[in-house]
């Protein structure tokens, strides 16, 4: 079966569409119709340059450049946990620790999906690896997102209790105990989510595209499990990190809980 | 005999604290509000970041963990946090026996945290710090909540426990009674020094 292509000019038909929306919006004067084109606009844009890149990518399948990409998107991912964090670590922790756990656990997830499982030839051939990394890293960068939002403004909040806890002389994981627990499970519901959803209330993005495209739907289910339970356990263990080392960082080598090294983030 | 001692402690505005105490010792400690009484609790449980030294016997406060430090070295804040529902949680299982001078009846450890009253909660927080069995006891206002009966009888039932266990208690206090019943030094923050006060004893 081949995959129908889809001319520019039918696209612009969509487009108008959205124009449309934005018409009417501007007339019941709803005030979403500006940032409704921005964003259209920046699809646009941003797909169709990632799709150039992919092209090139494709054609010349060197390794520099695959790594290349790589990079970028891990350092996109970390300044995005930075940015989605009310209160953050200061200087340079917020960025190392979030973009550290994201790497440790999307690339070590992903190569083994694709040396182990998939087996493409070569093992970073960028049609796999690409796909497959960005979803992981997706998918990883809001949970460890969530959990250390999660994290900080909880310690925060309860800031009194921790350190009631630590003069009576509880070791600073134990007095973080709960929090972490709690910090650990709100990175973790959106995957556990849409694991117990996937396939009765929405039918996952991915393989929808691969039997768009025209793949069996059977081969399309077996990708899709195995991303969703990849993608689980890209997740877990990078909240896993990314929590314990967020939280060892609230706390000195006295186990004092330190709060002067938070800082607050403004209009979030 | 254990033997707390601060060696040029400072903390804040609060500097060079000199002071040696042994056990069975209260001293207590004035000063207008905010001149640093808490903090300098807080900075012989070692919560804060200070200059100095601090040792308990031969053991250096930063010789040892942070919390075995604070195991020994304890402090009961002013306004007692609690974190599990039912009061009996906070304790260790063997540890649920509350002393009748307390006032509260046996079936307090029962109780959700959210019926007791402030000075309900004050008086267990001082019975959760004792039933860890520190060696120093950093107390920050503890009769703040209570009525005058009620000072009374927790003053004695401390006086009391800190005799039997040979406790050094450094003790934060407003009411000049009170220093004078309990106190066997009595110091004042005076500016960025910590002078004892003659007279009262």
């Amino acid at each position: 079966m081949e995959v129908i292509d889809l001319a520019w000019w039918k696209l612009a038909l969509t487009a108008l569409l959205i124009l449309a929306l934005a018409g009417v919006s501007l007339a019941t004067r709803l005030g979403i119709g500006r940032s409704l084109l921005v964003a259209a606009s920046r699809t646009v844009i941003q797909l169709a340059l990632i799709g150039l890149v992919l092209e090139a990518l494709f054609a010349s399948s060197e390794f520099y450049w695959i790594a290349l990409l790589a990079l970028i998107m891990l350092l996109v991912a970390g300044r995005e946990v930075m940015a989605r964090q009310q209160r953050r670590l200061r200087g340079v922790w917020a960025f190392c620790i979030g973009t550290g756990a994201m790497f440790v656990s999307s690339f070590t997830v992903t190569v083994l999906t694709l040396v182990v499982v998939i087996g493409p030839e070569p093992w970073y051939a960028p049609q796999y690896a690409i796909p497959l990394l960005g979803m992981m890293l997706g998918n990883t960068m809001t949970g460890v997102a969530l959990s250390l939002d999660r994290l900080n403004e909880s310690v925060w909040s309860q800031r009194s209790i921790i350190e009631n806890r630590l003069m009576l002389g509880e070791p600073w994981s134990q007095a973080l105990e709960d929090i972490r627990r709690h910090a650990m499970r709100s990175g973790m519901m959106p995957s556990i989510n849409a694991m117990a959803a996937a396939g009765i209330v929405s039918l996952p993005g991915m393989m929808t595209g691969q039997i768009l495209a025209g793949s069996p739907p059977a081969v399309a289910v077996k990708y899709q499990i195995l991303v969703m339970l990849t993608i689980t356990v890209g997740t877990g263990f990078g909240t896993l990190m990314a929590v314990s080392w967020g939280s060892r960082r609230l706390f000195d080598d006295r186990e004092r809980l330190r709060l002067d090294r938070l800082v607050h983030q403004k209009n979030q | 005999m254990t033997t707390l001692t601060l060696d040029k402690l400072s903390v804040g505005t609060l500097e060079g604290v000199n002071l040696s105490l042994q056990g069975g010792d209260i001293v207590c400690v004035s000063g207008p509000s905010g001149s640093g009484k808490s903090r300098l609790l807080r900075a012989i449980a070692d919560l804060d970041p200070h200059q100095g030294n601090v040792a308990l016997d031969e053991i250096q406060q930063g010789s040892v963990p942070g919390h075995r430090w604070r195991r020994q070295v304890m402090m009961v804040p002013a306004d007692s946090q609690w974190w599990y529902e039912d009061v009996g949680a906070h304790f260790e299982p063997e540890q649920r026996t509350l002393p009748s001078a307390l006032g509260l009846p046996p079936e307090t450890m029962n109780w959700t945290v959210s019926r007791l009253s402030s000075g309900e909660r004050q008086r267990l927080a001082i019975a959760r710090a004792l039933a860890r069995h520190p060696r120093v006891l950093l107390l920050d206002e503890p009769t703040a909540n209570l009525d005058q009966d009620m000072t009374h009888q927790v003053e004695n039932w401390l006086l009391e426990e800190i005799r039997a266990r040979d406790l050094i208690v450094i003790w934060i206090a407003h009411d000049i009674g009170q220093i004078e019943r309990v106190a066997s030094r009595h110091y004042r923050i005076q500016g960025s020094t910590l002078e004892p006060v003659h007279g009262s004893h």
